[in-house]
């Protein structure tokens, strides 16, 4: 563990950790995996964290999160608790193959890698720079060759570990992996890790991933995850996100994907200080489709980001993009999609949406749906909505003897049910329509009854209104 | 695309562009470059008081400080601003009264261009500011308006007649460090319009005026003041048209509007200067700050433009709401053809409250040329019960160009109501076939359906523009493609 | 039942109704007619408390209480019905729980049980055979892509479900043809009894056949400047509005 001096940036204070770890920070390092490190590590240093000039941060100030002094392992720590307590889910009828990432370290009960009897190889990414050395030193020269930002970079420059899935060609994992992040320290911790997933050939994965943490310490994580579909391929990706309001959480996704695949991505934000999605989508081969969907509630001072950029790279392709996210108290939703079409994607079908539902004078919306074409013969389109309830179905719907609050309610969830319904993976989507309505009732706005990791036994909620019929 | 569409293709993207000349008059030339000395000179030619000169000074040293604007999606040679000339005027023989002591050769230039003065008088009953070269040359029409009370001259006349107007209005919507542009502008500006419609007063005609750029390598920066009073009305038509040049010209106007309570300003605008060869050499450069201010309860501000022109635009029109209760619209079509390149949009920028503004732009791209629309849509937190509707579509002709859409919404107030909708598409091979089949050349086609496309925004013209911008876009396009 | 005094009605400082007085009793139905612009949503929608409309003067009495102190959802729930002229739409919600949703805030208003739900499924099936709309209308979110005819249908499927004691129907006939006339007719019918009261608020005598009124009232200029019985609707008919003006 790495007490940081308090008296220098936390640039100042990285560089330093840096510099004089790298020997242990670079271990089980190939050596282009070293030498991208080693790059990445100047490069963070020329372009140190993103600031608001840059055009995709304009809307959201890292100042406070960088303000704090963090911890930052870099070999992993020991565990406070039973592996066995780390790797529960309560979701009722969810059966899962669960792997964890403990304060961003790989963590099962199964060893750090395994092959199942389908096929899936599942292990820590430490573990894969030994067995899959080319595909892990390849996702490092991909993250050093992008100059988008410095976190990237640092991420690059420091990230040891994190999950590695690898699916063979045509198998079809016969249950849903989920990966749970869990953030457990009793000081302000930062992380970094890097999650890469390889699909083979018409390979077909369900991938839930949880972000938690387990009480109310400040964290910063910092975690980029790479999704490769090879021609054919087929996911199903969920993310949520429900951290305590004194974190903040970068989350870079970038997903890579080949001829014909078809990509289903999914993240609901349900609590956090600071949550910035970077969601990247290249399709490289022709006919791919992707639904990149989002659900985010926000309340208090939380501040929540997504930015979305689809690039379609080759013909037939289409992109389907649907955000929604109700906006309360003094909170900030920030929304950037991205839809580029590249000269020769013809024949592109890409949809965009942004929705949202303001309901204080203190809340913030900033949207940008745009949509760069250099393709004639597309259909492109785009529309965001800022606005309140409807105040004629509010009345209508009084009219028929609703409570205020409950006609409210109802139309809230209305809004968010659509998002909401396109989960695929029953148990999972009747968990997070209950958790949103638990949500917008106000009763789930702590997270030290973490989500996924109830201590308590999870009670049936009754409401006023069954919203499970609506 | 197959080939007949192709050569038609050809053809209509290779159309050169109709209105390029020169005229040949004697000039009155400042030497090329900027410095504190040039702009003095511009200050003292033009005779204007001590505040003035202040102003151009201030503006200058502020520029200084100042970088080109990176941001938009456009990509040009930069421009080296000691190799312009800032101030160029025709030689005058003496104070004009009538049309016919109009330099002959000035008048059969306008009449080349279809807007001969004499025309416009007799026919439209349109009065003509006409602005060639930097300095008004004649104005029409001004008795009948005198009588009103509205005065409609050159910025430089109402320098020396009205600067008390010039002193309280000029700058209060864009000021001189708003953006780098626009301090060039305030430094250097060599003349322009001046237009104030006094209390309670329907302006009964449509006021207009027509820019060229003449002289080579003579930057071209007009000012344009409108102010409308208490419960006032004015259409306030601007066109323009550029002779051919082979180097890149510098275009940097400013254009403020200021809407007291009740009053209401139209601006449209014709805009087709020279966009450069279809190699996408020379044209225009056109960096052009619009802004009005609906500074009273209820006013409002309309800005109409059909942008055909120049090689490279960057366009804003844009309207502050401050007065509640106030409106605020934007009306576009942008053509780009062959190498031009427009970042074009608006900025609707809500304070009081029931403010309400709405966006049509319509973005058409052919050949390889590159067409943005940019827009904000900004509700601050006391601007309660605000209200916008943005639409902006675009159509692509061919599959070199570009259409691009980068909306900003930024909303603090929860009664808010924003709405953006956008769609990019191309004309389909269905509608040219079902025109076709009705006997409609596929070139007739496209601009039946491009007039049909952009008709949301040119029914806001006036009548006597809307012909013109029609003329305009089946020239700019007929035959860009399927 | 109802008691309107000396009532006046306001939309954003703009006087709509000025002056009017209306009583209406158990077991009467009463139409009210007259122009366009006259005021007759207006009071419809006072009555219910949409609160866009402001009451600058005046009272409306519901069974002795004044329903000014009163919210929407509280005088549905004291049983008032109002079919909407223009019936709203709200995606993402279903009409089954919508309905069901309205009946137990409603019961529970009144000290009552959610509604059993056999008993309240039962109630769908009698009520979507009375009003003919079939389970394909039901299983949608409320009013979405619904037909004009549909919706005015779904509002007397709402009134019958939740069975109010008075209800007000803002030209309910508008945009009907015949058979979906006499479908509200019949729904409106089988709500009359003793204890009941019915406002028709419409512009043509022809809904009128069918729901037979006992009083007819003319609102003109925010006030009711005639009434009579049946046979006035019939005199209207035949004469038109502007034989009152004067």
């Amino acid at each position: 563990m790495e007490q940081i001096v308090k008296t220098m940036s936390l640039k100042e204070q990285l560089s330093d950790q840096f510099q004089r770890h790298r020997d242990i920070i670079g271990r089980n390092d190939t050596p282009l995996i070293a030498q991208a490190r080693e790059q990445a590590f100047h490069r963070f240093m020329e372009q140190g964290f993103p600031s608001d000039h840059l055009e995709r941060w304009r809307n959201t100030d890292l100042k406070r999160t960088l303000s704090l002094d963090y911890d930052q392992d870099i070999v992993a720590p020991a565990l406070n608790t039973e592996v066995s307590n780390l790797l529960r889910c309560n979701i009722p009828h969810f059966d899962t193959f669960l792997v964890s990432l403990y304060n961003g370290w790989y963590i099962s009960e199964n060893g750090s890698w395994i092959t199942r009897p389908d096929g899936i190889v599942i292990g820590s990414l430490a573990q894969a720079i030994k067995h899959f050395s080319t595909l892990v030193e390849e996702s490092f020269a991909r993250i050093g060759q992008a100059t988008r930002n410095g976190l990237e970079a640092l991420n690059n420059a420091f990230a040891q570990d994190g999950i590695f899935i690898y699916v063979p060609d045509h198998v079809s994992a016969d249950q849903t992996i989920q990966i749970v992040s869990m953030v457990d320290h009793d000081r302000n911790l930062l992380l970094q890790n890097r999650n890469l997933i390889i699909m083979g050939k018409n390979s077909r994965l369900k991938l839930v991933h949880c972000d938690d943490s387990l009480n109310q310490q400040p964290s910063f994580t910092n975690t980029i995850t790479e999704i490769l579909l090879g021609e054919g391929a087929v996911i199903d990706h969920y993310k949520l996100q429900n951290i305590n309001d004194n974190s903040s959480v970068i989350s870079t996704t970038l997903f890579h994907q080949e001829a014909n695949s078809q990509l289903s991505t999914h993240v609901t934000v349900l609590n956090g200080g600071l949550i910035r999605n970077d969601i990247y989508v290249d399709m490289e081969g022709e006919n791919c489709t992707s639904d990149i969907c989002g659900l985010y509630l926000v309340d208090k001072n939380q501040h929540v980001d997504n930015q979305v950029q689809v690039n379609h790279l080759k013909p037939y392709g289409t992109s389907n993009q649907l955000f929604k996210g109700i906006i309360d108290d003094h909170a900030r939703a920030v929304f950037n999609g991205h839809v580029h079409v590249h000269r020769n994607a013809q024949k592109t079908n890409a949809y965009q949406s942004n929705k949202n539902i303001l309901l204080t004078d203190k809340a913030t919306v900033n949207t940008k749906p745009f949509l760069e074409i250099y393709a004639d013969d597309v259909k492109c389109s785009h529309g965001a909505t800022v606005g309140q309830l409807d105040q004629e179905a509010l009345f209508y719907i009084r009219s028929r003897g609703i409570s205020y609050d409950n006609a409210r309610l109802l139309l809230m969830y209305a809004f968010a049910a659509e998002v909401i319904n396109k989960i695929t993976i029953e148990p999972l989507r009747l968990r997070m329509d209950d958790l949103v309505k638990k949500r917008l009732r106000g009763e789930l706005s702590i997270c030290d009854q973490c989500v996924l990791h109830c201590r308590t036994k999870e009670n049936t909620v009754s409401f006023d209104i069954d919203m499970s019929k609506i | 695309m197959d080939n007949e569409e192709n050569s038609l293709l050809d053809h209509i993207t290779q159309g050169e562009y109709k209105y390029g000349f020169v005229t040949d008059i004697e000039m009155e030339t400042a030497p090329k470059g900027l410095n504190e000395d040039i702009i003095r000179f511009i200050s003292s030619k033009k005779k204007e008081p001590e505040f003035l000169l202040e102003m151009r000074l201030t503006a200058y040293r502020e520029w200084l400080k100042m970088s080109e604007p990176r941001w938009a999606h456009l990509r040009y040679k930069p421009v080296d601003y000691q190799d312009i000339h800032y101030y160029a005027a025709p030689k005058k023989k003496q104070e004009l009264q009538r049309l016919d002591e109009v330099d002959p050769e000035l008048l059969q230039t306008f009449e080349k261009l279809g807007i001969s003065l004499e025309e416009q008088k007799r026919l439209t009953g349109v009065a003509v500011d006409a602005v060639f070269d930097s300095v008004s040359v004649k104005t029409t029409f001004s008795e009948t308006l005198e009588k009103l009370g509205i005065i409609f001259c050159s910025f430089s006349e109402a320098v020396q007649k009205h600067p008390d107007l010039v002193r309280e209005y000029m700058g209060s919507v864009v000021p001189s460090n708003d953006n780098f542009f626009a301090a060039l502008n305030t430094a250097v500006f060599s003349d322009g319009s001046f237009c104030y419609i006094p209390r309670g007063v329907r302006c009964p005609i449509e006021l207009s005026t027509y820019f060229r750029i003449n002289a080579a390598r003579t930057g071209q920066f007009e000012r344009t003041l409108i102010i409308a009073d208490e419960g006032s009305y004015v259409s306030y038509m601007e066109g323009c048209t550029a002779p051919m040049r082979d180097e890149n010209q510098l275009h940097a106007a400013v254009v403020e509007i200021i809407a007291l309570k009740d009053a209401e300003v139209k601006y449209s605008t014709v805009q087709n200067w020279y966009p450069g060869d279809k190699e996408g050499r020379g044209g225009i450069y056109n960096f052009v700050t619009k802004r009005g201010m609906c500074r009273g309860s209820h006013s409002r501000i309309s800005w109409t433009q059909v942008e055909t022109g120049s090689a490279v635009t960057w366009k804003y029109p844009s309207v502050i709401l401050l007065g509640d209760h106030s409106v605020g619209e934007f009306y576009s079509v942008a053509v780009t053809n062959h190498h031009q390149q427009a970042d074009t949009g608006t900025k609707m920028i809500h304070i009081g409250s029931h403010t309400k503004s709405t966006i049509i732009s319509k973005g058409i791209s052919a050949g390889r040329s590159n067409n943005s629309y940019r827009g904000l849509v900004k509700i601050i937190k006391r601007a309660q019960n605000a209200r916008n509707f943005s639409q902006c579509d675009s159509l692509l002709l061919g599959d070199q160009c570009g259409a691009h859409t980068f909306p900003y919404i930024n909303v603090e107030n929860k009664s808010a109501i924003v709405e953006h909708e956008a769609t990019t598409s191309k004309i389909s091979d269905d509608q040219l076939f079902y025109c076709q089949q009705r006997g409609i050349s596929t070139e007739n086609a496209i601009g039946l359906i491009v007039n049909g496309y952009a008709k949301e925004v040119l029914r806001h013209l006036p009548m006597e523009f809307a012909v013109e911008a029609q003329k305009l876009l089946s020239i700019s396009l007929e035959g860009s493609v399927g | 039942m109802l008691i309107i005094k000396d009532l006046n009605v306001s939309i954003q400082d703009k006087k709509i109704i000025s002056g009017l007085n209306l009583e209406v009793k158990a077991g009467e139905v009463h139409a009210i007619m007259g122009p366009n612009g006259t005021g007759k949503s207006t009071l419809a929608w006072a009555i219910a408390g949409n609160e866009a409309y402001t009451i600058t003067g005046g009272s409306i009495t519901y069974r002795g209480r004044d329903l000014k102190e009163l919210s929407p959802e509280e005088r549905a729930s004291e049983g008032i019905f109002l079919g909407f002229q223009y019936p709203v739409e709200i995606p993402g919600v279903s009409m089954t729980n919508f309905i069901r949703t309205a009946i137990n805030e409603q019961r529970k208003y009144r000290g009552l049980q959610p509604i059993p739900a056999p008993e309240f499924l039962a109630k769908m099936e009698e009520n979507k055979k009375l009003v003919g709309i079939d389970s394909k209308l039901t299983n949608r979110s409320v009013n979405e892509g619904f037909s004009g005819g549909e919706k005015k249908k779904n509002e007397i499927f709402q009134m019958a479900m939740l069975e109010p004691t008075l209800a007000i129907l803002d030209e309910t006939d508008s945009g009907l043809d015949i058979d979906a006339l006499k479908v509200v007719a019949n729904g409106v019918n089988k709500l009359r009894s003793k204890d009941n009261a019915i406002i028709v608020i419409t512009h043509y005598q022809r809904l009128l056949e069918y729901i037979v009124p006992d009083f007819v009232h003319v609102l003109y200029k925010g006030r009711i400047v005639k009434s009579g019985g049946k046979e006035l609707a019939l005199e209207l008919e035949e004469k038109g509005y502007e034989w009152l003006k004067n």
